[in-house]
């Protein structure tokens, strides 16, 4: 197996036992950048000297016997949403397309102390809203597995790096399924922690009482790793939770036993591709198999989770997106007759369709004689989505179902439809208004050869246990040791 | 319900986004399209029950006054579109 | 006092008071005024993407503060919602603010006025924070407009008080009175030069029918009432009191032209132009202003419970309002002494008690404060703090002038000597020769002495010539050499002359 193809924790252990160091492996890494970048597109800056710089200061370290942080010179590719010190951010937009932020997010922090290589920036859907990362203002990413698909959104690039190759890790950020739909897409592990279990501090917002950082990897063990590294509290995030971060990389192995599984009718509805279904219906014969009860619960609100969400979301957007004005930073238009041309031509050109999409249904959500049909009414079947999910809870450790209703479609094929585009986050979403923890680990792939997710959910700061429930699965299974050919 | 134009021009005007021709008769159709979705809100009974805004139930975060270093004028500014002297510029402001 | 109108004006008052903390509401910049331009902003005061606000503590204990000191009513929860509208001195294109759950309702003030005692009573107080300044081009020829954003993020406490003022005056009073009180107790420093307090006036007038021109009230109404104004940009007391009269003046000749009431046009926003003396008022928009307040999802909510409240309301002084009560009750002094000793401030109140805890007078220790002391204060612009003459020094002055039953005019003297030089009372009283006492029996023999030798003079006292008095007494300061209290003799003057 190329050095490329391992997982982190494989590649830890060669830097532990001097098989390798933090140069080779993260030269490795370039070099398939190099490669492969032509056909998947998965990173927006890669800036190499910067990351052998980082990887030789790490050499350096251990020459000098230093400890060694837990990602030592692992490579870790970063979803463009996330800032990052002294290197352009662009949130995959024309608004941002020279922004320089002069600080990190509390992640890249986290990934700098661990000793991790900041390998590059990815793709995404315009500031994280899509779920193909068409809605970049700069480049289409393909998907690993056929490179005529779509890799998922709005994280697809930090999706598709890790898929092929391209980094051993990544981290992306999920307002309504923008990891897990992308790591199915892709054949990996993709997980959105509870909200509040990672700090949002420099995460560049989209809708923030739904946003949630989390990680991309090939397996279970590895999402471990990296969520232990960043999660955590943080002073400069008021939502982010004071509460201890268990060892996950450590207890990942432990089966959960007894384990009971709810599977919820509402997932799975008349628009699962058959195929999904068969994937997930085989997954569930493992956990049977290793002793699980599988009960049937009801979400009975969760039908409504796409509209709430488009409205929640939206209507938070709407106000999170008014500071690109091109009054303090990012993009402003160059001809204009006055203050107020000035505003909406810079946000006409600096924006494309779907966030202009997005924040003008979020300010109809909100503006005067809407905001109670709309907004407020959201607010309300939001706590009941929640509520199903808390009944869920307190007679299953799990709820689990497919991540998203189909594999990969064509690039292209979603793009006129808005709405078409939005039903593909229709399992995801409910996760992220409830504020739960949600994965997304590989379990099959489809006569074509698109690879299916499988979605487990746990409760509130139940990460722990999603990992053991996931790992599970995965050490009875070989999904996720398949690397696309490229 | 349908979006009317002028409400669409409205919501664009205030949300400072200036719409060609083309966007402004693709969002006309497409957002109708949307708000006739989400208005199966509508059907859900919720009388009595509290609005969720927040999915976690915390409160009071507080920091204490303690002052942290600001940026230099020049970083601070180092992203502005049009910057004269230590100021931000913008057109005329008409009060 | 304004001239008599044929109509009541109506005015509501939103105060904005920036308050005394380090650092700003969600970040640690620093809020001292006058650094030079964007020097004191980081990614959170400037809406950087991806940061975020966290509250300052002492920011939301001095809110609690005040609204306890205004007797707010406090709510167990509170929270957060985003304002929006654009515009470049706003960073974020939103200001995080208080919407529908403000952490305190109702409350008041009360004022003195011509009528007596006047409740102002309060809407809310809320907590939000602070915008940029916009510096315009002040050439006239539309050049760039320039933003500093060091003021961004400031905290301020907005005060909405009900339309309870019906003068000009009362206006004045409300705000002096709030001023205060919020300076007493730390909260802020209203400086209006500085823009730690700024004042928007709501103001509109009622017309009794009879002078309505023949306009009916619309229904449900006793009065016609015109359209409210509001009038922003007052930058001073004076500029308060002066645009609310000239807008409600305004108001008056306006309804006779149009004959409009409030309801049938929408509110309008007014500029106060201090040089001209006028209110401009701005086109009305009839399209509502669209805030779209919802929620904060970057912040938490508060509760604030009982324990909180009695530590906060524990670090209060006495308030100004108690304060003359007790001086007035305790004291007893006149209503109108104990307001201007109050009113001075919470260190020259303690001074003043100082000093009549040290002399056992409050009556002479209130005149010396309130005219002797507040006339240097004024002349060297100091404050109590600054004054040369600790309380003691000044109750000794009290004292000795009894003893000595020294005059005012020598009295003054005294005083002037002892700022001067630094010297005691007794010192100086010495130095001057004026540690001679006089009984009060030896001075009504020589009263008594002066009525004996000048009949004339007597018998015109008599007629009602009270200039003839000037010799009865002159006649016993010439006896003791200029040395008696001329206040006392007067007095002895008129209890014998009553007997003659």
């Amino acid at each position: 197996m190329e050095l490329i193809e391992k997982t982190a924790a494989e590649l830890r252990s060669l830097m532990l036992q001097g098989e390798v160091n933090a140069v080779q492996i993260t030269e490795a890494y370039l070099q398939a950048i190099r490669a492969r970048e032509p056909k998947v597109q998965a990173f927006l800056h890669v800036d190499e000297s910067d990351a052998m710089a980082q990887a030789s200061a790490i050499d350096q370290k251990r020459k000098h016997g230093w400890q060694l942080g837990p990602l030592a010179g692992i490579p870790v590719a970063i979803k463009d949403v996330l800032c990052t010190k002294g290197q352009v951010t662009t949130c995959g937009s024309k608004m941002l397309q020279n922004f320089i932020p002069p600080y990190d997010a509390h992640v890249i922090t986290r990934l700098r102390e661990a000793d991790a290589v900041l390998i590059g920036k990815t793709n995404m859907d315009e500031f994280a809203m899509g779920s193909s990362t068409e809605n970049s203002a700069f480049k289409t990413t393909r998907n690993p597995w056929d490179l005529e698909r779509i890799p998922g959104g709005s994280s697809g690039g930090s999706a598709a790096a890790v898929a092929a190759c391209e980094a051993p890790l990544s981290l992306g950020s999920d307002t309504g399924g923008s990891i897990r739909q992308p790591a199915s897409l892709c054949g990996i592990v993709g997980m959105k922690p509870t909200y509040g279990r990672v700090s949002r501090f420099g995460l560049i917002a989209f809708a923030s009482s739904l946003d949630q950082i989390g990680p991309f990897s090939h397996d279970v063990t590895d999402c471990a790793l990296l969520l232990e590294v960043i999660a955590g509290h943080d002073r400069r995030d008021s939502t982010s939770v004071y509460r201890p971060v268990p060892p996950y990389s450590k207890t990942v192995h432990t089966p959960v036993k007894p384990l009971t599984i709810g599977l919820p009718r509402e997932f799975f509805d008349e628009g699962l591709d058959p195929e999904v279904n068969a994937c997930v219906q085989e997954a569930l014969k493992v956990y049977r198999s290793l002793g699980a009860t599988i009960k049937d619960v009801s979400l009975p609100y969760s039908r409504y989770a796409v509209p709430v969400y488009y409205i929640v979301a939206t209507a938070e957007a709407s106000s999170n997106l008014a500071r690109y004005d091109g009054v303090h930073y990012g993009f402003r238009a160059p001809d204009f007759d006055s203050m107020i041309h000035m505003y909406s031509r810079s946000r006409g050109l600096g924006f494309g369709k779907e966030v202009k999409r997005r924040i003008m249904l979020g300010t109809y959500a909100l503006s005067s004689g809407y905001y109670d049909a709309y907004y407020l009414k959201a607010l309300k079947v939001r706590r009941l989505i929640k509520e199903d999910f808390d009944r869920a809870f307190a007679e299953c450790d799990v709820v689990m179902g497919p991540t998203s209703p189909t594999p990969a479609f064509r690039i292209g094929e979603k793009a006129e439809n808005p709405l078409a585009m939005y039903l593909s986050d229709i399992y995801t979403i409910s996760c992220n208004l409830a504020g739960i923890a949600g994965i997304s680990i590989p379990c099959g792939f489809t006569k074509a050869g698109l690879p299916v997710g499988l979605q487990i959910l746990a409760g509130p700061f139940e990460e722990e246990k999603l990992l053991r429930v996931a790992r599970m699965y995965e050490a009875q299974t070989d999904w996720h040791l398949r690397r696309p050919r490229l | 319900m349908a979006l009317t134009g002028d409400q669409v021009r409205w919501v664009a005007h205030l949300a400072r986004l200036e719409l060609t021709e083309e966007e402004f008769q693709l969002f006309t159709g497409q957002l109708t399209r949307i708000v006739d979705f989400i208005d199966q809100l509508q059907e859900v009974k919720t009388e009595g029950v509290e609005p969720l805004a927040h999915a976690l139930p915390i409160h009071n975060v507080f920091r204490p006054d303690e002052p942290a270093p600001s940026l230099s004028v020049d970083e601070a500014l180092a992203n502005a579109p049009a910057r004269k002297g230590d100021f931000y510029s913008v057109p005329a402001v008409l009060d | 006092m304004s001239r008599p109108t044929p109509y009541t004006i109506v005015i509501g008052l939103e105060v904005h008071v920036q308050l005394l903390t380090r650092t700003k509401l969600f970040c640690g910049c620093s809020t001292q005024f006058g650094l030079p331009p964007n020097s004191a902003t980081c990614p959170v005061c400037i809406g950087m993407p991806g940061v975020l606000p966290v509250m300052n503590q002492a920011a939301f204990e001095l809110a609690l503060k005040a609204a306890l000191a205004l007797q707010c009513n406090i709510a167990s929860f509170t929270k957060w919602d985003r304002k929006n509208y654009y515009y470049p001195d706003l960073p974020k294109n939103y200001q995080i603010s208080q919407y529908d759950l403000p952490f305190s309702t109702g409350g008041g003030l009360e004022i003195t006025t011509p009528h007596g005692p006047k409740w102002i009573g309060l809407i809310r107080v809320h907590l939000e924070e602070d915008a940029g300044k916009l510096l315009h081009d002040e050439t006239g020829r539309g050049g760039d407009s320039l933003v500093d954003l060091n003021r961004a993020g400031t905290p301020l406490l907005e005060i909405v008080s009900k339309p309870d003022m019906n003068s000009p005056e009362e206006a004045k009073a409300y705000l002096e009175e709030l001023r205060l009180l919020l300076r007493e107790i730390g909260v802020s420093d209203c400086e209006m030069q500085e823009g730690s307090l700024r004042v928007d006036a709501n103001v509109n007038i009622r017309i009794p029918p009879e002078h309505a021109g023949g306009r009916k009230p619309l229904p449900g109404r006793q009065h016609v009432a015109t359209p409210i104004v509001e009038i922003k940009n007052l930058n001073s007391f004076r500029a308060v009191e002066r645009a609310i009269a000239y807008e409600a003046q305004r108001q008056f000749e306006e309804f006779q032209e149009t004959g409009k009431q409030m309801g049938e046009v929408s509110k309008a926003t007014a500029g106060w132009d201090d040089v001209q003396g006028v209110t401009i008022v701005q086109r009305r928009k009839e399209e509502a202003s669209d805030y779209r307040y919802f929620p904060e999802p970057d912040l938490v909510p508060v509760e604030v419970d009982q324990p909180w409240l009695d530590r906060i309301r524990a670090t209060l002084p006495e308030l100004p309002a108690a304060r003359r009560k007790r001086f007035e009750s305790q004291l007893g002094l006149s209503a109108y002494d104990a307001r201007v000793l109050v009113g001075q401030g919470l260190a020259f109140a303690d001074y003043f008690e100082a000093v009549a805890r040290g002399c056992g007078d409050a009556k002479a220790a209130s005149n010396w404060c309130s005219n002797q002391v507040l006339a240097v204060l004024n002349e060297r612009k100091i404050t109590i703090r600054e004054f040369p003459l600790s309380p003691e020094a000044l109750a000794d002055l009290i004292v000795r002038i009894r003893k000595h039953n020294i005059n005012a005019q020598r009295a003054r003297e005294v005083f002037g000597i002892m700022l001067q030089t630094g010297d005691t009372a007794d010192a100086i009283i010495k130095r001057l020769g004026l540690d001679v006492s006089f009984d009060t029996e030896q001075l009504r023999e020589l009263v008594r002495k002066s009525i004996a030798s000048n009949a004339k003079a007597v018998a015109d006292v008599k007629a009602g010539k009270q200039k003839a008095m000037d010799a009865l007494v002159g006649f016993v300061m010439r006896e003791t050499k200029g040395k008696a209290p001329t206040d006392e003799v007067r007095r002895l003057m008129d209890e014998e002359l009553a007997k003659v």
